[in-house]
């Protein structure tokens, strides 16, 4: 027994409980509130309305002249207001529901989101020298060899929150909802899966942080111009460059794919408010309802973040290597040896991308029309699910004839 | 039956695979995000009018039709002789009158009548206008107040006082009663 107590590293589950409170509770679920004001606001400005601009601080009841505004931009605290009016609203459970499955369900739709964070690695270590840690403490709840594996594990079981909700409803616009969400879930994972399969060739790696590294010393996967990845800085060896055909078409499957996976338009074909009423959740009201509604941000934020990764670097700088040269401070990551700025600076680079890419996401959403649901599978099962594994076999031959250093 | 052969536009390669078409409609709404967002930031003049702040009042035509309201003469005599036309032909009920009498010793005296009560349910109203167009005495007209609020049902009752200070005074219109002329 005493073996066991000492086998426990405290510090370490301090640590780690520190990072899953301030990474859940202070940025994810900000974040996804803020993305529901940045989508309302958004699509407000793609539509030449004005939107949501009234709701903030009332600093005018103190004698201010003007509340809270960033560049003429109110009503910051609309999430709030929107969250305080989930919270007020009368949680009716309709009488012919399944009770059990139909609590489960919204349960079901938020947890996996908030539970695939946990391998994200949202910046490369933070050194907290000054307050008199001396290991250098990494960014990553749990660094797990098995990220991606993790994180589709986790995120498949999204579909349960959705086919659940539609089924337990027992009525018709969320139970065909559910269906069609099933269906369309379960094609899009292979693609989503096999999509991926090339970059993990490309690196020979299954741990997300490390992938974050590789390509902050070596270039992005889709920007590869500094490192190794470079012609003018490996010897003129041009294998990188020819990868990149690959991963830009791995990068067009992972992001379609992640759009019909996460039910957003054009692939909303689940809750399609001209066809279904509001599918799945048609029957939930409150803030069952308004978990719903946050998982499928939430889904939306950590898919960005899967994408980043992958793709984007990360919480890599660009050009970190060659910014470091020019200026003298440190921009890339050193094992062990990265200052605090950097880190925290790497933590708001992550950040900031997956910031863009929800930008794309809601910017994507007001432009395209709904797919028909028999032209969303044909995509997925006629198109994708070959395209990707052509994608595959293109980048085995291209790593056994032009292999990388 | 006759056949009507639909001619559907021959798309290039890309249009068919949504790529051209996709472009361009990106390209489109992030025109229009930047150019609202630059109208929002620079708070130039907008499409949209910040209600309470910015007021349309000044742009509202002659004819529109706000609050209906009783108007007396150019001698401060009431122009409705409550014949009650209006309260026949309201179309949600809001009004009400009861019809008093003029006493003889009133220099008004052949008028005849006049509204001893004149209520409006402002919650009924809806503005449509008929009883202006039905009143034969030009006693009722609607103005352009569209802001009509209270915080109970009371409150939103029109009587007659409350009818005649939005009215107020309208000179020559109905003279039948006028004995100057």
């Amino acid at each position: 027994m005493d073996a066991l107590f000492a086998s426990i590293d405290l510090f370490f589950l301090a640590i780690s409980a520190v990072k899953i409170v301030l990474l859940v509770f202070a940025v994810i679920l900000p974040m996804v509130a803020y993305s529901v004001y940045a989508e309302r606001r958004f699509s407000a400005i793609i539509q030449d309305r004005v939107g949501p601009n009234r709701t903030g601080i009332p600093l005018t009841l103190f004698g201010f002249k003007k509340d809270i505004q960033i560049l003429g931009i109110g009503g910051l605290l609309q999430p709030m207001a929107d969250g305080l009016k989930f919270i007020l609203k009368e949680d009716f459970t309709p009488g012919h529901v399944n009770k059990f499955y139909y609590w489960l369900a919204p349960c079901l739709t938020m947890v996996p989101a908030l539970l695939t964070c946990a391998v994200m690695p949202f910046g490369s270590e933070l050194d907290l020298n000054w307050f008199g840690i001396a290991q250098p403490i990494k960014s990553v709840i749990a660094d797990l060899n098995v990220g991606p594996l993790y994180m589709f594990a986790i995120s498949s079981l999204g579909v349960y929150g959705i086919v659940l909700a539609g089924w337990s409803s027992n009525s018709k616009y969320p139970f065909l909802g559910g269906v069609r969400s099933s269906s369309q879930m379960i094609s899009y994972e292979i693609s989503l899966g096999l999509s991926i399969i090339p970059v993990l060739m490309i690196f020979g790696e299954l741990n997300l942080s490390k992938m974050s590294a590789y390509q902050d010393a070596n270039g992005w996967l889709l920007v590869p111009l500094w490192g190794d990845s470079a012609p003018w800085s490996n010897g003129w060896h041009f294998g990188r460059w020819l990868l990149w055909i690959p991963v830009c078409i791995s990068f067009v499957i992972f992001t379609i794919s992640m759009f019909a996976e996460t039910n957003r338009t054009p692939f909303d074909l689940a809750e399609c408010e001209t066809e279904l009423v509001a599918g799945y959740h048609t029957e939930y009201s409150s803030m069952k309802f308004a978990l719903f509604f946050l998982g499928e941000y939430a889904a939306m934020i950590i898919g960005s973040g899967l994408a980043v990764t992958l793709f984007l670097g990360g919480w890599s700088i660009p050009f970190a290597p060659l910014l470091s040269k020019l200026t003298g401070l440190q921009f890339h990551f050193v094992p062990g040896a990265t200052p605090l700025y950097t880190g925290l600076l790497h933590i708001a680079t992550f950040f900031a991308k997956v910031f863009g890419c929800i930008l794309f996401f809601i910017w994507v959403r007001w432009t395209l029309p709904r797919f028909r649901f028999d032209q969303l599978m044909a995509l997925g099962w006629k198109v994708f699910f070959e395209l990707a594994l052509v994608n595959v076999i293109l980048t085995a031959g291209i790593l056994i004839w032009c292999p990388l250093k | 039956m006759a056949t009507i052969t639909v001619q559907r536009p021959k798309l290039a390669w890309h249009e068919k695979w949504f790529i051209s078409p996709f472009i361009k409609g990106m390209k489109l709404t992030l025109a229009h995000a930047i150019k609202n967002l630059f109208l929002l930031i620079g708070r130039k003049e907008k499409t949209t009018m910040e209600y309470p702040e910015q007021k349309w009042d000044s742009h509202l035509p002659d004819y529109y039709r706000g609050a209906p309201a009783l108007v007396t003469d150019e001698h401060g005599r009431e122009r409705c002789v409550s014949c009650q036309l209006c309260e026949f032909i309201c179309p949600p009920k809001a009004i009400k009158i009861i019809p008093g009498e003029i006493p003889s010793d009133d220099p008004w005296a052949k008028v005849e009548k006049r509204p001893k009560e004149f209520d409006i349910d402002m919650i009924r109203c809806i503005y449509c206008g008929m009883c202006e167009e039905v009143c034969p005495e030009q006693a009722i007209f609607l103005r352009k107040d569209y802001a009509i609020t209270g915080t109970s049902r009371a409150e939103m009752l029109h009587d007659k006082k409350r009818l005649y200070e939005i009215g107020g005074k309208r000179v020559g219109l109905v003279n039948k009663w006028n004995e100057l002329k």
